[in-house]
């Protein structure tokens, strides 16, 4: 009988150290819940993240592909310098004509995006009397209703802030990955200084203290609309933005709901 | 600023680029190890479902595999969390996926399910099946050894027949939940590629289901493997009555895999989406030689033949010719699969989410994502195996053992 106890016992040790796991598991879930609300996200203190909802919006057919929004963005974000590690980047679609009697609307759709369109972009190869039409196309992150990027981090680092902006917290994120993967546009890297996963955030630290984003400060062209919808008037760009064009979405089919809005977007752009 | 930038960039070694890639697309995230992380786990699943068809089916000619099925288990699954450690960039914070874990994410999920398939499942049932042997050992065993035995049985060294086949109902109960644990823990790692639709190659209802089955494949065959290279080292003879049964676990077993890849490519060809384009030239591309050679040929179609054979022709094949084509078989297998980890992770990472181009990936040879890692981390666990074998598999089967075959066999009889 006493032996038995003494198998009891064991298991009852065993289920009991599990039992302390799972109890110290959930009070430090408790304690992460309550630190979430204090997060430090670059905001001043007085910032209250549900009185606005931020939004940028692009118009295509604006865009020179300057570069100038890259360049700004890689400077004010500390963003690595390498030409694969960009927060915001430009796409150069050139359509060619279509073969004559092919029967075909258009030709081969040529993308390119030399560093991210940093410096520019160089004569495009394709000769001048092929094009079909051509374009540049300004991609940051997309700001999406249902990120899926929030949905796959393991540990809540990346998150939506209730102003409609999804950021990162660098001393959270444990280094993974699995949100890089799940993001469809493409939007995220690994920063290889801080081990951690990076992203737009809209300038996050210039936007909660009333400053437009660097790449909308510098788009010489207006190409990028930015505002607040929760505090603006219908002269405001961006709701003269919204309501004078056809917006598209990137990509929409995936259910993501994003929120960044493209005026004259080809089917071409993915 | 500016020079240093551009010095920098320019001798930025960036991969070979075909059409187009976003620019973040370019850092090939999720290297080597991620591919042996998922055959690790496979191999861990399919071995305890060999050892369930032992406990919970009863199927008696499998008895000579089934303590070496679940240490070969539990070898692997001790070595499963350790590629994807020394992935994260921020290892020491990996604690934080258990204690603050974020329940919408299927990865915050690894720590539970490890947790639970390690300690609830997989060490209790051993630990069940081994505690009258422990007892007895440790009684037999002096020194270290001993010590070491008469730790392992945490003070409970009742062996009265009552209490062994108290053991063997919990071991039974235990084994009944692990099937679904089983199933559980790697539908689990399909389900994190399945549940990513941002990659067409990836997110696939099918990709647990297909997962399990693979993972049933390879852990089958590595019993099979393990089995008779043990058996051959220990000069003992082959009891080919529990390969043959082996054998034809794996048959089945390898018929539902190919069924169910077999349907997804179908099912792809036929709805024909946005991406087909780019997952065709992919297949036939920069994955010829893993997926349509080394998966779906050697690993699959070559396997199905010939174990098909022996299960059409039992009595044409001798039972050397057959003892050989098991042999065979479960290497392909082994290589098939590890080659299909290679074709869903690397794979899935080789084109743009754009559709509009490829990447190349450039596997290190050192480096703690290397190759060379990733090699060590497939020999580790043969190293704990090695062990664990000594320590717990002696050459003759237990009296305890025994003990539990009769006990087992007992409601059969009566």
């Amino acid at each position: 009988m006493s032996k038995d106890t003494s198998r009891r016992h064991a298991l009852r040790v065993f289920g009991g150290t599990v039992a302390g796991i799972l109890s110290f598991a959930a009070a430090k879930t408790a304690k992460a819940v309550v630190q979430k609300g204090l997060v430090s996200t670059g905001a001043p203190k007085g910032y209250d993240p549900t009185k606005h909802k931020w939004l940028m919006a692009l118009d295509i057919d604006r865009c020179i592909g300057c570069g100038f929004c890259v360049e700004a963005c890689k400077e004010e974000n500390n963003v690595p310098q390498g030409a694969s590690y960009f927060r915001t980047w430009i796409e150069r679609y050139v359509i060619k004509k279509a073969a004559p009697g092919s029967g075909n609307m258009r030709g081969e759709c040529i993308v390119d995006s030399p560093n991210g369109g940093r410096n520019g972009f160089p004569p495009s190869l394709v000769p001048r009397e092929d094009i079909l039409k051509a374009f540049f196309v300004p991609k940051l992150c997309n700001l999406c209703e249902h990120s899926p990027c929030v949905q796959a981090c393991p540990v809540g680092a990346t998150f939506d802030a209730p102003d409609g902006v999804v950021l990162v917290d660098p001393n959270y994120c444990v280094g993974c990955g699995f949100c890089i993967q799940a993001c469809p546009y493409g939007c995220r890297f690994m920063n290889p200084e801080t081990r951690t996963a990076e992203k737009c955030s809209l300038c996050y630290h210039r936007i909660t203290r009333d400053l437009k984003p660097a790449c909308v400060e510098v788009c010489p062209t207006q190409a990028r609309v930015f505002g607040d919808l929760k505090n603006c008037t219908p002269d405001d760009p961006i709701m003269q933005f919204i309501t004078k064009n056809k917006v598209q979405t990137l990509k929409p089919h995936l259910g993501t709901e994003p929120r960044v809005a493209y005026a004259g977007m080809d089917k071409e752009v993915r | 600023m500016f020079l240093a930038a551009a010095i920098q960039t320019a001798t930025e070694v960036l991969p070979h680029i075909d059409g187009y890639v976003y620019p973040n697309e370019q850092n090939f995230l999720w290297s080597v190890l991620i591919v042996v992380y998922p055959y690790i786990t496979g191999l861990v699943a399919g071995a305890f479902i060999m050892a369930s068809f032992v406990r919970v089916f009863n199927v008696k000619p499998l008895e000579p595999v089934y303590r070496l099925s679940l240490l070969t288990a539990l070898a692997f699954l001790l070595c499963a969390p350790l590629p994807l450690l020394l992935h994260l960039g921020h290892p020491e914070r990996c604690f934080e996926m258990m204690l603050t874990p974020h329940l919408s994410s299927p990865m915050a999920m690894f720590g539970f399910v490890y947790a639970w398939y390690l300690m609830a499942v997989l060490l209790l049932e051993l630990w069940l099946d081994y505690r009258a042997d422990f007892v007895q050992w440790s009684r037999d065993n002096k020194g270290l050894k001993g010590w070491l035995y008469r730790l392992l049985t945490v003070g409970v060294m009742d062996t009265s027949p009552a209490a062994l086949k108290l053991d063997h109902k919990m071991s039974l109960t235990i084994s009944i939940v692990g099937i679904p644990s089983a199933f559980l823990l790697h539908g689990y790692v399909g389900f994190i590629f399945g549940s990513i639709k941002a990659n067409p190659w990836w997110g696939n209802v099918l990709m647990p289901v297909i997962f399990i089955f693979s993972a049933m494949v390879s852990g089958m065959a590595m019993c099979v493997a393990l089995y008779m290279i043990i058996t051959k080292l220990r000069k003992q003879k082959l009891d080919i009555a529990c390969l043959d049964v082996m054998g034809r676990m794996l048959f089945y077993a390898l018929v539902v895999d190919a069924a169910i890849e077999g349907l997804d490519w179908l099912h792809r060809l036929y709805s024909a989406d946005e991406s087909i384009h780019v997952l065709k030239n992919l297949a036939t591309g920069k994955l010829f030689y893993t997926l349509l050679i080394l998966q779906a040929l050697l690993g699959t179609v070559v396997p199905l033949v010939f174990l098909g054979l022996g299960q059409l022709f039992p009595k044409t094949i001798s039972a050397a010719a057959r003892t050989k084509i098991y042999a065979i078989m479960a290497v392909l297998i082994l290589v098939g699969v590890a080659a299909m980890r290679w074709n869903v992770v690397i794979g899935g990472q080789l084109f743009s989410k754009s559709l509009r181009g490829f990447t190349t990936y450039k596997m290190e040879m050192a480096g703690h994502e290397g190759v060379t890692m990733a090699l060590i981390l497939l020999a580790l666990p043969f190293v704990i195996l090695t062990v664990l074998v000594k320590l717990f598999l002696p050459k003759r089967m237990t009296a305890a053992r025994e003990l539990h075959a009769v006990a087992s066999a007992a409601p059969n009889t009566t």
